[in-house]
C-alpha cells in the first residue's frame, strides 16, 4: 500500500478545501434548490463575440497562438487599457495573454514570491491567493478589511502588516465577495504606503467594469509611481459573460511580464486560440454590451440590497461586482449555520462569508448574477426564512 | 432608454415599490410617471403574453405585403386607417420595402378564411395594387420572448 500522504507535497496538504464547495455538495444533492450562488455572469457571451470564435473555428484556426497571446488581441487590450482607465502599455513586452485571470494571478505570485516572502492579503476576498501563495512557499498575512471602513483597505491597515519580508500586496477591487471598491482617494493613501516600503501590487481587476452609481473603476496602475510596482489582472469571464473561455490577461512592467511568460509558457504554453479570437471582438465591438449588462445588475443590486434591509438584516451598500454581503449576526445562527439552514429548510443556496476569509464570518454571499424572476422567488423563500428565525 | 419602461415591457406585474427599489427613486415618483405615461399615451395598457401556438383551434396568422398608391394629400395613412378598421387585422405597419408597401398581420380561424378576407375585403379596396399573402407556421420569439425555451441554468457550481 503506498501512503498517500508521504507523497503529497506538504504544501497542498496544508491548503483547506474551498468553503464554497461544501454547499455546493449539499445543494446537488437536494431538489428545488434555487441558488443565489455562482460566481459568474447570467448572460451568454454576446453573440457577434461568440460568431468570431465560431468563425475561426470554420477557418481552421485550431492551432497554438504565440506564448503571449496573438499580437492583435495585445494590441487591443492595451487599446482597450488606455481608453477604459488611462494608463499606457506596450503590447510586444508589458501583456500577457493567460488562462482566465486566475493564471495570471498563480503566475504573479508564483514569479514574485521566494520561499518565506510574506504576501498581504486583505480579506474577505476571492478564495485564491492563499492556497497560490501557500504552493509558492510564500507566507499569506491577512487583513481583515472592516464594514466600517466600507471594507476598503485602509493604509493604516495596509502600514501595520507590513514587515521586512513583505514582498507583494494583492488589491482584489472591485471586491468579491463584499462588492467594495477603490475610489481614487484611497488607492492613493494605499500607493503612499507600498511606494514608502517598496512593495510590489498584483491588483485583481476583473471586475473592473463593474461598479455603480456612475463613478467608473480607478487601476492603481494610473496612480502616480505606481505603473512601475503593479501587476494588473483582468480578463473577459465578468465583463463580457465570458467565463468558460477561460482567457484573461496581465500587464506590468517588461522585467515580471517576461518572468511571467517564462512560466507560462513552460506550464500552459499559450492561452486557448478560439477564445483569443473571439475576445479581439469583444475589445473592439464590445462596450455597449457590457453598458447593457452594468445596466441589468445595476436594477437587480438596488433590489436585492433593498429587500434584505427590509428582512430587518444589515446590508452594506455594493459599489461594484455582482454580490452583496449582508449581515447575518442579528439572527443569532454562524454563517454556516444560516446557510446550512436556509437550503435545508427553503432549499436556498448562498454561501457562508467565512468562506472568503474567517473575518468573513457573520455575513453571507448573494449572487444577483440571476433573473429578476430568480432573484424575487428567492428572495421570497429567504424571507420566509428570516422571519420564522425571528419567532 | 427609459429604464422604467424597459422594466414593465419585460414584466408589468412588478409592484410600484419594487420598481422603486430597482430605480433608486422613491415609490410616489414611480407612480406618477406611470401615470404620465399613461395620460401620454406611452403606455396604453397591459396584457398577458400568450404562446397561441399552444392554445387548441386558436386560428391562424398570415403576414400579407400589400402594395397600394398612395394619396397625394394623405399618403399611406388614409388606406391604412381603412386596413386597420377590420376585426381581422391585428397589426399594420408601413415599411420601406421595394416590392410593397403596407405590412399587414390578419388572424383568421383558417387558411382558407384567411384567403377569403384578403381577396375580398383586402384586394378589394381602393387603391391596393397587389397583395401576396404569407402564412405563419410556427413563432419561435416574439415580443423579444423566446418561446419553449427551457428557463435552466446550465451554470457549473464551481469553487
Amino acid at each position: 500500500m503506498i501512503d498517500y500522504s508521504q507523497i503529497l507535497n506538504k504544501n497542498i496538504t496544508e491548503v483547506k478545501p474551498s468553503g464554497i464547495r461544501k454547499f455546493f455538495d449539499i445543494a446537488a444533492e437536494m431538489k428545488n434548490v434555487i441558488s443565489l450562488s455562482v460566481g459568474e455572469p447570467d448572460f451568454s457571451t454576446p453573440w457577434h463575440v461568440r460568431e468570431e470564435g465560431i468563425k475561426s473555428l470554420q477557418d481552421g484556426k485550431t492551432w497554438y497562438s504565440p506564448n503571449r497571446g496573438f499580437t492583435e488581441l495585445r494590441t487591443e487590450i492595451c487599446k482597450y487599457f488606455k481608453r477604459k482607465f488611462n494608463v499606457n502599455y506596450d503590447q510586444a513586452s508589458e501583456v500577457l495573454v493567460t488562462v482566465g485571470g486566475s493564471e495570471a494571478i498563480d503566475l504573479c505570485i508564483r514569479t514574485i514570491i521566494s520561499s518565506g516572502d510574506e504576501v498581504l492579503i486583505p480579506q474577505p476576498s476571492f478564495v485564491c491567493y492563499e492556497p497560490m501563495t501557500i504552493m509558492a512557499n510564500g507566507k499569506p498575512v491577512i487583513i481583515e478589511t472592516k464594514i466600517e471602513n466600507s471594507f476598503r483597505l485602509t493604509a493604516e491597515e495596509l502600514e501595520s502588516h507590513i514587515t521586512d519580508k513583505t514582498k507583494l500586496l494583492i488589491l482584489p477591487f472591485p471586491n468579491n465577495p463584499t462588492g467594495a471598491v477603490m475610489r481614487k482617494e484611497h488607492l492613493e493613501e494605499i500607493a503612499e504606503i507600498v511606494k514608502k516600503h517598496n512593495i510590489i501590487v498584483l491588483s485583481d481587476e476583473i471586475y473592473s467594469e463593474l461598479t455603480y452609481g456612475g463613478e467608473q473603476h480607478i487601476s492603481i496602475a494610473s496612480i502616480d509611481g505606481m505603473r512601475e510596482r503593479t501587476i494588473v489582472v483582468n480578463g473577459f469571464s465578468k465583463s463580457y459573460a465570458m467565463t468558460g473561455w477561460r482567457l484573461g490577461y496581465a500587464l506590468g512592467p517588461k522585467p515580471l511580464i517576461d518572468a511571467m511568460t517564462k512560466l507560462h509558457q513552460f506550464a500552459i504554453m499559450s492561452a486557448p486560440t478560439t477564445a483569443q479570437y473571439a475576445a479581439i471582438e469583444a475589445l473592439k465591438n464590445g462596450d455597449s454590451d457590457i453598458d447593457k449588462m452594468r445596466e441589468q445588475y445595476d436594477i437587480r443590486r438596488r433590489f436585492i440590497v433593498d429587500n434584505f434591509r427590509s428582512m430587518g438584516l444589515d446590508c452594506f451598500e455594493p459599489e461594484g461586482a455582482f454580490y452583496i454581503f449582508p449581515c447575518i449576526k442579528s439572527t443569532g445562527l454562524t454563517s454556516d449555520e444560516f446557510c446550512t439552514q436556509l437550503i435545508k429548510t427553503h432549499q436556498v443556496a448562498v454561501v457562508p462569508g467565512s468562506a472568503f476569509g474567517d473575518c468573513g464570518e457573520g455575513f453571507i454571499r448573494v449572487s444577483y448574477s440571476y433573473s429578476l424572476k430568480h432573484i424575487t422567488e428567492a428572495l421570497r423563500r429567504i424571507k420566509l426564512f428570516v422571519d420564522e428565525l425571528k419567532k | 432608454m427609459d429604464r422604467l419602461l424597459q422594466l414593465l415591457s419585460e414584466n408589468s406585474e412588478f409592484t410600484n415599490s419594487q420598481l422603486a427599489a430597482m430605480l433608486g427613486i422613491t415609490e410616489e415618483e414611480v407612480v406618477n410617471q406611470i401615470e404620465k405615461y399613461r395620460s401620454d399615451g406611452i403606455i396604453l395598457g397591459n396584457r398577458a403574453l400568450i404562446n397561441w401556438d399552444k392554445v387548441p383551434n386558436s386560428g391562424i396568422t398570415a403576414i400579407i405585403e400589400l402594395k397600394v398608391t398612395p394619396k397625394p394629400d394623405t399618403g399611406f395613412d388614409e388606406i391604412a386607417q381603412k386596413v386597420m378598421m377590420f376585426d381581422e387585422v391585428e397589426s399594420v405597419y408601413l415599411m420601406a420595402a421595394d416590392a410593397y408597401d403596407l405590412l399587414v398581420m390578419v388572424k383568421g380561424e383558417s387558411m382558407h378564411d384567411v384567403a377569403m378576407f384578403v381577396s375580398k375585403r383586402l384586394s378589394t379596396l381602393e387603391s391596393v395594387i397587389s397583395t401576396a399573402t404569407h402564412f405563419l407556421l410556427q413563432r419561435y420569439k416574439d415580443g423579444g420572448v423566446a418561446f419553449d425555451k427551457e428557463d435552466v441554468d446550465r451554470r457549473s457550481l464551481i469553487l
